[in-house]
């Protein structure tokens, strides 16, 4: 599956509706010269997906610096995926699985956005290299959350440590490391409770979480990942920034993609953070997510339906 | 990075300070930053583009009022803009007699679609219904158990069934209602998105069979530039009622209620604030103006531009102004004004004041010494309140008794009420603005606040900035207890 998959799910997320980047693949097709009506063309398509004022600005300057006056060619077009391209990661090398010992890895963001569904399409990409995978249901707040879980590891044949409603996500988080250790599991996905990132209580209790796993096992968690819900808009920035201080993220998962929002946000959280996207979230099934390739990115905002 | 719109327009309208007349270069200056400053909002970019050309419009040619600068109008014409934009609002549920009355919820995944539910539920039990909830979500895992959960907790009956479809559901669930008497039936349906053709398609036949009296969209106050086009096609499918913007508990700047509102038309009618099934508030306009624009010291001048033009008439104050010039001043008129700055709010206007937070005692706020000495004027006669010259000692003692101070207190007071004359003539020329500013810097020098500790101590900043809602609330506070 890998970028072919990801690029054909884009492809036929574009196909359904006029996406805001076919406007700048109509852009490019455009003949004469690069203008100022060129340029509030490509800023305003940047603007509606949600690349935000900063790297929008960025985009725009650049593109007016190399080609205010010259006609309009492939070179443009070129110039511009490149540029977006610069502004986010290489490829994504996936979950950084550990030589020996458990992987942990640890799934974390605001409510709704999509944890407890990525974590299973997680566990069953593990599943799919040969990994013992075991999830640990530590959002024991929302109701019925670990019954959420419960149905995706069931569906998944796949190991679930839980507790009932209410009790400490912390020693939920425990007992599932006890029990990977004990059992030989390659890989321990914790699911949280989604968490404003202004809730500096409920942060603390992820900080908390975060510091049972690293004391149960070495180095752990070996992966913490941010979920962030495509159609965020600019607080998505937010999110990164304090989920990052909190409990010091590796990477982005970024859900919902296969709507009509484009999580433009994800430019300037490189930016600043440095925080890559290593996933994306393409629909509700259990196969839809790809390892996050910007090259396929870039090149699917492009697509003309 | 969100300091804001607040700081953006902050810069933008320095520029236009000190001018005296909005004009078309000058406005368009400012009005670039608050076009970034909006988008920074998450307003969606065509709505930014179209609210601003209005603004433009209505400010440019503005005579300035007499007692504001341009750019506080312009904040206020802002302001008013946003406003206008997103009200009016009809907060009521409109409900059927003689049926049950059923509202549908709708809206893309995760957006609290069934959190909300539970909250109307609530929320209408409160108000002495009898409502139903309906789990019509077969999609999500365990869905169907979310919502009982949350019946549960608020005592609120699920109807469910399972395996089923969802516009069945919607259906035995309404006849469900009647047979059970309950009055309100509340459908939780499952999260989709709008270019999903089969399933939108799916909600306009529960629409039809079902005939919901309101149909609400769940919005994720989070989302950006995408939510105008969920919106409009969920609008366009379904007719949309309100919306029920969730998650405004966070730090979002809510740029979607604006959008939405500016594009569907459609009024947003709640707001969810919190995970907890109480946490479910009327939108108000206003609020969310204020979020949008930032919280600081921009939304004080709102308020202070707000109440200056609607409390203080202007003959009050030419009269009073006229008086001043030939240094006329009473006791009466002293506190008069006294009356003017109590309803602009003492502390707001010393903590808003530069320099002035340091004067705030820790103990005693600047509002309730305000109050002591408006005790002693209240104590006077009328005589001597228009001549103080003859209060005497034993006249001293009765208004000291009268409004429980120390004699020497209103000694004290007297001796400064008669500086402050003298430099209430040479403010008669100043704009109201200055004059509070210097009326607060009279504060300073002891003039309002005889005998009380606020000269000697120095307020140690605790580094929070109070936002517009907390001080009202404090107000409001303040105002019971002293009741
Ligand atoms: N369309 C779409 N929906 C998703 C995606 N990921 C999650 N969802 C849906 O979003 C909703 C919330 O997901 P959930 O995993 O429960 O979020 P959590 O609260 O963060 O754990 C559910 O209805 C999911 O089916 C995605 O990539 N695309
Ligand atoms: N902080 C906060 N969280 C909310 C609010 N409304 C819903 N949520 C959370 O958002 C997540 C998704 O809500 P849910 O009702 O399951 O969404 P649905 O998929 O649309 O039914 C859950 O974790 C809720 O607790 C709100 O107003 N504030
Ligand atoms: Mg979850
Ligand atoms: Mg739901």
């Amino acid at each position: 599956m890998g970028i072919r998959g990801f690029f054909s799910r884009l492809k036929q997320g574009l196909a359904r509706t006029r996406s805001v980047f076919t406007g700048i693949a109509q852009l490019f097709g455009l003949r004469g010269r690069v203008d100022q009506a060129f340029l509030d063309t490509l800023e305003r398509q940047l603007y509606l997906a949600d690349v935000g004022a900063d790297a929008t600005q960025e985009i725009v300057e650049s593109v007016r610096r190399a080609f205010l006056d010259k006609e309009i060619t492939g070179d443009v077009e070129s110039f511009v995926k490149a540029k977006l391209r610069d502004l986010l990661t290489g490829p994504s090398p996936g979950l950084n699985f550990q030589p020996s010992g458990p992987t942990v890895v640890m799934v974390a963001g605001v409510n709704g956005s999509g944890k407890t569904t990525s974590i299973a399409k997680l566990a069953k990409m593990c599943q799919d290299q040969g990994k013992k995978v075991l999830v640990a249901a530590c959002d024991t707040f929302r109701a019925a959350a670990v019954e959420q879980l419960t149905i995706w590891c069931q569906r998944l044949g796949c190991d679930i440590v839980k507790s009932q409603q209410g009790s400490d996500p912390a020693s939920v988080a425990h007992d599932a490391c006890e029990k990977a250790k004990a059992r030989g599991y390659d890989v321990v996905i914790v699911d949280t409770a989604g968490r404003l990132h202004t809730q500096t209580h409920l942060m603390r209790e992820l900080e908390k979480i975060r510091r049972v796993l690293s004391k149960q096992i070495e180095g752990a968690p070996h992966e913490t990942l941010l979920v962030i819900d495509a159609t965020t808009g600019q607080n998505a920035i937010q999110q990164a920034e304090l989920f990052s201080k909190s409990v010091q993220c590796t990477g982005i998962i970024l859900t919902k993609l296969d709507g009509t929002a484009k999580g433009g946000a994800i430019f300037a959280i490189k930016r600043r953070l440095n925080l890559p996207v290593k996933f994306v979230g393409v629909g509700e099934q259990i196969d839809d997510l790809e390892p996050f390739d910007p090259e396929t990115y870039v090149a699917a905002l492009f697509e003309t339906a | 990075m969100f300091e804001g719109i607040q700081r953006s327009l902050g810069e933008a309208l320095k520029k236009l300070r000190g001018r005296g007349r909005i004009t078309e270069a000058n406005i368009r200056e400012s009005m670039r930053e608050v076009r970034k400053a909006l988008l920074e909002a998450d307003v969606n970019f065509n709505v930014v583009n179209d609210f601003i050309q209005r603004v433009t419009e209505k400010s440019v040619g503005q005579e300035v009022l007499r007692s504001l600068d341009p750019s506080e109008q312009i904040v206020n014409i802002v302001y008013q803009e946003l406003i206008a934009l997103m009200g009016p609002v009809d907060h009521r549920i409109p409900l059927a007699k003689d049926r049950p009355t059923v509202i549908m919820l709708c809206g893309l995944q995760g957006s609290g679609k069934t959190t909300t539910a539970g909250k109307l539920a609530l929320m209408l039990r409160q108000q002495g219904r009898k409502p139903l909830l309906v789990a019509a979500d077969l999609q999500r895992p365990a869905a169907i158990d979310q919502l009982k959960i949350l019946g549960e907790q608020i005592h609120v009956p699920v109807y469910s069934e399972y395996p089923s479809d969802p516009v069945t559901v919607c259906r035995n669930g309404v006849a469900h209602a009647k047979k059970m008497l309950l009055d309100t039936v509340i459908l939780d349906t499952a999260g989709r998105l709008h270019i999903d053709d089969a399933l939108i398609d799916e909600l306009r036949r529960i629409d039809k069979q079902v005939r919901p009296d309101s149909v609400f969209f769940v919005c994720d106050a989070m989302t950006g530039q995408d939510a105008v086009n969920s919106a409009k096609a969920f609008n366009e499918a379904l007719d949309l009622n309100g919306v029920i913007l969730t998650k405004l508990d966070g730090d979002a700047r809510g740029g979607a209620a604006l959008s939405i509102k500016e594009v569907t038309k459609v009024p947003i009618k709640f707001i969810g604030v919190g995970e907890k099934l109480e946490a479910l508030e009327p939108f108000h306009p206003e609020r969310m103006a204020q979020r949008i624009i930032g919280q600081g010291d921009l939304m004080g001048l709102i308020e202070k531009v707000a109440q200056v033009q609607q409390q203080i008439s202007e003959e009050e104050l030419r009269a009073q102004q006229e008086k001043l010039k030939k240094g006329l001043i009473t006791l009466d008129d002293f506190r008069k004004q006294f009356e003017q700055i109590k309803k602009l709010g003492m502390k707001d206007l010393i903590q808003r004041l530069p320099g002035m937070d340091k004067m705030l005692p820790e103990n005693e706020d600047p509002e309730s010494a305000l109050r002591r000495i408006q005790g002693m004027i209240d104590s006077m006669t009328k005589e001597e309140r228009q001549n103080p010259d003859i209060i005497d000692l034993s006249r001293r003692r009765r208004i000291a008794a009268g409004s429980g101070v120390q004699p020497h207190e209103v000694k004290q007071f007297l001796a400064q009420f008669d500086q402050v004359r003298t430099l209430m003539k040479q403010m008669a020329s100043m704009s109201l603005w200055q004059r509070l500013k210097m009326m607060t810097g009279l504060g300073q020098a002891g003039a309002f606040l005889p005998g009380s500790p606020i000269l000697q101590k120095n307020k140690i900043g605790t580094g929070h900035r109070k936002s517009a809602k907390e001080r009202a609330e404090e107000r409001k506070k303040k105002k019971k207890k002293k009741r």
